[in-house]
Order: C-alpha cells, then structure tokens, then sequence
C-alpha cells in the first residue's frame, strides 16, 4: 500500500492508483473531460491537472500514478487558472449553441465552464457550421461540438472492439472520423451507440423523435434489456409516459455498454400496433381479454391435445429472447408435464 | 584564401572536434570496407569478446554520454534500466525521425556513415539483451534509407549483423520503419505507436519506454547522433571521451549552422564551447556587416538567445537557463533585418501544424498564441495581448502531454522575454523596426524622385500618382506593399519604413 497527502488528507492506496483515483477515494473530486474508468488513462483533456510538491508543471492526475511520499494539491489559484484557461480554449472553438443544443443541462463542457466562470461573451460564434453527419440511422454526429476527449474513440476500440473510428488530420485540424470518410454509414460502425453513451458534449447524439432537455424528463426507469438473455441493464428515460431516449446502466453487468438493439431499439415500446392485453381468437376476429381468461384458455386447449393425442403431439422451441431461467421453466414444462423431448432453442441453429 | 595556408588551420575546421562525424566525407558509406578500414566494428568485436554487457554499460555510464536528441538523459543509465527490465524479448530503436527545420546533423550521419550507427545499435543491444532493433528514419531523406538498407545487407554479409555475431552466440538484426512526415512522431512514445501502426500520437508516461516500449517490451530508444558517439567511447575508453566537454556534459555536440552567418554548415564542437565561438569564429561572422541579434537553438522548441547571453558556454543546463534549449542541434543565426516578432511567428506556426492535436493546450492554446501573433505582426495588436501571450505560454508549458506542447512556446516566451521593445513597437508605435512585417511597412517616395513614372506604370493596384518630371506620391491606404515600384525605381527614391 501506498501512502500519501491529497489537500491535507491522509490516503492509503493500492501500488498503481491514479492520484485522480486516490482523490476519489475519499471523495475529493477533480474534475476531468476524457476519462472514464472503463478505459485506459489517456491524458488528452489536461483539466484534471494537479500540483505536486517538488514538481515544477501541473500533472494529470488520471495519467500520474500515486507514490509514497506525494504531497498533492487539487485546488489553487494556479490550477484554477489553468483549468479555466483550458476550458475557454476549448468553449473558444465550440459552438455558442446552449439555448437550443438538446444536451444542455447535462452537458459536461457546459457544467465545467460554469464551475470555472468561463463567459460566453467575447467569443465570436464560428462562421461556419460544419454540417451533421446523419448518415447514420441511429445517431448523428456533430464536429463543431466535438472537443477530441477521444472517449468515443477509445470505447469503440477498447471495449467494442470495432475500432471504427479514429483521430484524422493534425493540430487544430484534428478530428473524429472514419476510413475514407464517406459518412457512418458506410464504415464498420455497428451503430452500438457506446460511443454516443461516453460523449460528453452534444457531438455525438442519438436520433430522437422528439425535442426534450434534461429538465423535461420525468423519470427514469431501470429494466432489463428485453432484446436477449444477456440482461443488459438500462435505464428508461420517460417524458410524457413515453420513452423518449435509453440510457445504459453503469452498475449492471454490461458496464454502461449496450448493443445497437438494446440502446436504439424501443420505438416499439409506444408503436400503435403493439399488444397491450392478450387477443382471443373469434370468427375472423380476435377480441381484448385478460391474462385468466387467455391463460386458462391455453390450458384447457393443450390439456384437451394431451388427451386425445399424446406426448408426441407437442414441440416447443425456446427463445434467445428469454432469459436462462425462462428456458429453463419451459423445458421443465415440456419434459415434466408433456412428457416429450420435443424441445429445442433457435441459438442452436 | 591565402595559398600558404592549409584548410585544417582555417577557424571552421581547427576548432571542430570530430567524433560523431569522423567518418562523414571521408569514406564511401556504400562500402562497408572503408568503414573497416577507419577501426570500423572493432568497438563491437571488443563489447562482444572484451567486455561483456556490463562492462559496456560501465564504459558507456563513464564516459557521460547524454541523449543527443535534445533531453540530455545520460545514455549509460537508460542502457543500464533497458539492462535490469525484465522481458523475454527486447528492443533498440534509433530515433531517425530529424525533424527540426533546418537540421540536418543526423542525416549527414545516416547518409555519411551508416555503419556506425549500425554497429552502437548492435553494441546497445548487446549491452541490454535485446535481439531486434528498428531505425525509424524519415521517408524524406530517400538517400538516407538507400544508404541504410546497403549497410545492413553488409553488416550480415560480414557476420556484422545476423545470428551468432563474432561466435558469441549473440544475434541481433535490424529493420528500417520509415516515418510519414510527422514530427511529432520524433517523440518517443509517438514514435513507437508509429512502427507499431497506429497513428503518432504520444501517450503518457509512466510506462516509461525502457520497461514498456514497442509491444510493450523494454525498449531502448537513442537519436542517431548518440548512437554515433558509441564506437568511438568503447573503442578509445570512458576516459578518452569524459576528457571533453563541460563538467556535466561531455563530449561534443553537432549543430547545424544557418541563417546570417558567413560559413553555415555542420559544425561539431566540444560541449561547453561559447556560442560566440562558434558563431564568430567558427560560422565567421555576420555576413555585409551586420550587427548580431540573436541566436536561435532547439528549433521550434527553442529560444532565441540575445548578444548578451553570447558568452554562454553551450550546454543542455546552461542553455535552458536562458529560456532556449539545445534541441537536436539547429543553429539559426539572425542579424539586424529579422524581425523577433516574424521569428516567433514562424516557429510557432510550424508547432501549431505539427501538433498530434491529442492534447487541448498544444492543438488549441498555440493556435491561440497564433492567432494573437499574426494580430500583432499584422499591426492590430494591443498592449494586453502581450500579457495574454505571457500567461497562455505558461499554461501550454504547464499543462501539454509531451516535450512538443511543453516547448513550443519557447519562441515566442524567450523573444518576449529579450526582444520585448520590438513587440512594443509593433503594438504602440504600428512599426517593424526590422522592416519584415508587411503590414506595418510604409513606402514614401523620396525628394530624389526625379518624376519618371516607372513606379506608376509597374504599381498593380494603380496607387501611385503624379505628374511627368514631378515627384510622385503613394496613397498608402490603397497600397499593398508588394515592393514593385521600389524595384523599379531608377534613382532609389523609394524607400520603406
């Protein structure tokens, strides 16, 4: 164990910890715009700049591991300055939008300048809009508002595996896109939406259907992804009794990743074809009826097939869709009460 | 020059002293036979039958040899940490990625004497354990890499390079990587992402490279004017070499010499030579009778150095002091007609296109200063923008992920600090003293006129008015200070201020 002074606070961490981890651990928060635990340090933001006695420049504490001894300080009028100098370079080349962008409220670039006293006055607004990259179903992706954290990047390519997209060009021309940059669409993306889900600014939004800002959702609702057994956790987010945005969940077992299913696909959910009760089948109709009456119905029905035909008569075939102990219950149910091995799974096909 | 005299007593040539570029000149470097014959590969064959890995590392840690790529890290203690890492597989690198513009020290070598930096490579990797080594070397120095390839399939005809080197059962071989014209990627980390195949992008340290370098394998990186100093310390002892130089750098040091100065050219000199040796005595002198202003070092991550810093005996500690850097060599040298403001213009905007672009105070805060300098050179400045200038090169200093971020205000800070009156000049009074900022220049024609009106007729936007054996007059407001008519004018009537 390593032991070290963080603003006058004893801390004892594990050989190998970021000071930024260090300060977390007894809550001293220090801010940052490109980490995120999941993914390697990558040092780009520098906002999470410290002092540490008997070194002369700041250090990025996410980058800068503890080490016996440190004496670190996380708030000072040098690493305010810096920090707000850093955050108006960066305010500098972004759009002066936050009336109408759609993130506000839970924008990071936002909040930080707020903290940091950044004004938006002064700075002329960039002449020329870049225009939305759409091509994507799913998302889009906006260059102006992308401040190169590299959060999408490296979540594509760390955790996703698809390494998709990537830094082109040099110095201030640098920016996010993809080979031969004929739009989203047509690269390797495979429109998971991690990428979306890590951005910290407004470059990266999901396609809604409707306008709304953090202000105007009324709840969110933690569920389980209904697409697969893996039982991906997400959240709900619900405006008007309608879902209007997926949110992954970051303490479920996905970690806050999700695939293109879970996180883009729930405009079902208020489709107006969708059932919302169980249809009972008359003449070349069908009509509502309750769970009782339609599961009571099923019942009899197969109950009637068992006696007048037997175990061979039945097959089932489980779904992907269900989770394990759903599976499990229904080849209980096949082999205990129809007594047939008549069953199978579409995963083995 | 006088006939009695012979070249070796000339200033130039006497007060060199030669050791990385002994060779460069002298042999044919396609010929690795000529390399022999000047003690070529004896150093190797001593490490491999006389001394042993460690007494390599001792010999190379004696001799106080520092990274001659700008840093100034002692090269036998990073040999030794690439000694004691662990790894099953390790590398040598050499750093052949010159990027500084107007240097060319490591190119005279690669293109000089390729065999030496062959054989330290084969000697460091000896030293460290390590089978493989790579040379990262510009795609722009084509002859450079022809030279190289035509080395190393000697060095294995020769049993130089290959498996069981002089009988040892040492083997170790080499391959060229050839870098895409970034030179960012000069810095270490960078520069292994690069042969690694990703794009040239630092990333942080710690890991250092000497425990995790290329595939994340202890690593040894060196420049090639480092590499280039090895033969010489392992044929001739520590000793030999730690006879030369200052008290805390030895040896010598390449520059390359350029700018306003009678004699440019590599010069290789004793480290703790003064500057104004080398700049007067060697380089001759300020050509046409100009007055010195400054020197520039370390490139675009340097400083310019003003006359009354001259006297400063040249050494990474010492030049540091002063707000420059020793760098990898470059040696501007710069008269009365250079403007310090142009200067640090031009070095920071070679900064602002090769920034990585990874971290925010490099791609955006020197693109900032920039923008505040081309105000400024461009006769819109204001007093407060040199303030603005002060606090944001220390910000980019105090907070940028590599040495390209952290030194690449060191321009413009260093001339603010020296040449602060010019910058005044250029926001107060609207004037270039040194006559370069367009912008700020005036043409008038003078009582000297003698009416021709040539200077009307060549004027292309016509702002040049008067009548025939009349003096003319130029309507400054519509002038674009192209110069034409002073060109043309007969009688040098037409002057600029």
């Amino acid at each position: 164990m390593i032991k070290l002074i963080i603003d006058g606070v004893a801390v004892e961490v594990e050989k190998g910890t970021s000071i930024l981890d260090a300060a977390r651990s007894v809550n001293i928060k220090i801010p940052t715009l490109c980490h995120d635990d999941r993914l390697k340090p990558s040092g780009a933001c520098r906002i999470c700049g410290v002092e540490i006695e008997g070194s002369s420049e700041l250090q990025a504490s996410c980058t800068t591991p503890a080490r016996e001894g440190m004496v670190v300080r996380t708030q000072s009028d040098r690493i305010r300055a810096s920090r707000k100098q850093l955050l108006e370079l960066i305010w500098e080349d972004h759009p002066n939008e936050c009336l109408s962008c759609q993130k506000a409220g839970e924008c990071e670039l936002q909040d930080l300048c707020y903290d940091y006293g950044v004004e938006a006055e002064g700075f002329a607004p960039l002449k020329v809009r870049t225009p939305l990259e759409d091509s994507n179903p799913f998302y889009t992706f906006d260059k102006d508002k992308c401040i190169l954290c590299g959060k999408c990047v490296r979540v594509c390519e760390e955790l996703q595996g698809e390494s998709a997209i990537h830094f082109v060009q040099r110095g201030h021309e640098t920016a996010i896109s993809h080979p031969f940059e004929k739009g989203m669409a047509y690269s390797t993306c495979v429109s998971c939406g991690n990428c979306v889900e890590v951005c910290p600014t407004a470059a990266l939004m999901p396609k809604t259907e409707e306008k709304f800002r953090v202000w105007d959702i009324d709840k969110k609702v933690r569920t389980t992804c209904s697409y697969c057994g893996v039982g991906c956790q997400l959240d709900l987010v619900v405006k008007d009794n309608k879902v209007v945005r997926v949110d992954a969940a970051r303490d479920g077992e996905n970690e806050g990743m999700l695939c293109v299913k879970g996180k883009f696909g729930y405009s079902f959910l208020s489709h107006e074809d969708r059932l919302t009760t169980p249809l009972i089948r008359e003449g070349d109709g069908f009509r509502e009826a309750s769970w009782d009456e339609a599961l009571d119905l099923v019942a009899d029905r197969m109950t009637g097939i068992y006696k007048a035909h037997g175990s061979e008569a039945f097959a089932a075939f489980a779904s992907a869709r269900c989770t394990n102990e759903d599976n499990y219950v229904l080849q209980k149910m096949v082999r205990g009460i129809f007594k047939t091995n008549n069953i199978d799974h579409c995963a083995r096909l | 020059m006088d006939q009695k005299h012979s070249v070796l007593e000339m200033d130039y040539i006497r007060k060199q002293e030669r050791i990385a570029l002994k060779n460069c000149g002298l042999i044919d470097p396609e010929r690795i036979e000529e390399y022999i014959r000047y003690d070529g590969y004896q150093a190797l064959a001593k490490a491999i039958l006389q001394l042993g890995p460690e007494g390599v590392i001792e010999e190379v840690e004696a001799s106080g040899l520092r990274g001659r790529g700008g840093a100034g890290f002692p090269t036998g203690r990073k040999w030794r940490s690439g000694y004691l890492a662990k790894g099953n597989e390790k590398f040598i690198i050499c750093n052949a990625d010159e990027g500084d513009p107007g240097a060319f020290m490591d190119r005279s070598i690669l293109e000089g004497d390729p065999h030496s930096v062959i054989e330290a490579m084969t000697i460091a990797a000896f030293a460290i354990g390590a089978t493989k080594g790579f040379i990262y070397v510009r795609a722009e120095y084509p002859i450079a890499v022809k030279r190289l390839q035509i080395a190393i399939d000697q060095a294995h005809e020769m049993g130089f390079l290959g498996s069981d080197i002089f009988g040892s059962g040492f083997g170790f071989d080499i391959e060229l990587r050839l870098g895409a014209g970034a030179f960012v990627c000069g810095e270490a980390k960078a520069l292994i992402a690069s042969i690694e195949g990703k794009r040239g992008m630092p990333t942080p340290k710690p890991p250092r490279t000497n425990d995790k370098g290329l595939w994340s394998k202890p690593t040894i990186l060196n420049n090639v004017e480092t590499f280039a100093n090895i033969p010489p310390i392992i044929r001739n002892g520590a000793g030999w070499y730690a006879a030369i130089g200052s008290e805390k750098s030895k040896g010598t040091k390449v520059f390359a010499l350029g700018g306003k100065i009678n004699r440019t050219g590599l010069v290789e000199i004793p480290i703790g030579t003064p500057l104004r040796e080398v700049i007067f005595d060697i380089g001759g002198g300020i050509p046409g009778g100009k007055k010195f202003k400054a020197v520039q070092t370390g490139g675009p991550s340097g400083g310019c150095i003003p006359t009354e810093h001259l006297d400063v005996k040249i050494d990474y500690e010492s030049l540091q002091d002063i707000g420059s850097m020793m760098g990898s060599g470059g040696m501007i040298v710069m008269d009365e007609d250079n403007c310090m403001v142009d200067i640090a213009r031009f070095f920071l905007e070679f900064s602002v296109e090769e920034s990585c672009g990874k971290c925010t105070p490099c791609r955006e805060g020197t693109k900032k200063m920039l923008g505040i300098l081309e105000k400024i050179t461009s006769g819109e400045g204001v007093m407060s923008d040199l303030d603005d200038l002060e606090r944001l090169g220390q910000i980019i200093k105090d907070t940028s992920l590599c040495g390209l971020g952290k030194t690449a205000p060191n321009p413009v800070l260093s001339t603010l600090k020296y040449f602060r009156d010019e910058y005044e000049a250029h926001v107060k009074d609207k004037t270039c003293p040194a006559g370069v900022c367009k912008a700020l220049l005036q043409y008038t024609i003078t009582d000297k006129c003698i009416g021709c009106g040539i200077c009307k007729t060549v004027c292309p936007v016509s702002c040049i008015t008067g009548n025939k054996k009349e003096k003319h007059v130029i309507d400054p407001s519509a002038c674009i200070r192209c110069g034409a008519c002073q060109e043309a004018c007969p009688v040098d009537a037409i002057i600029k201020r």
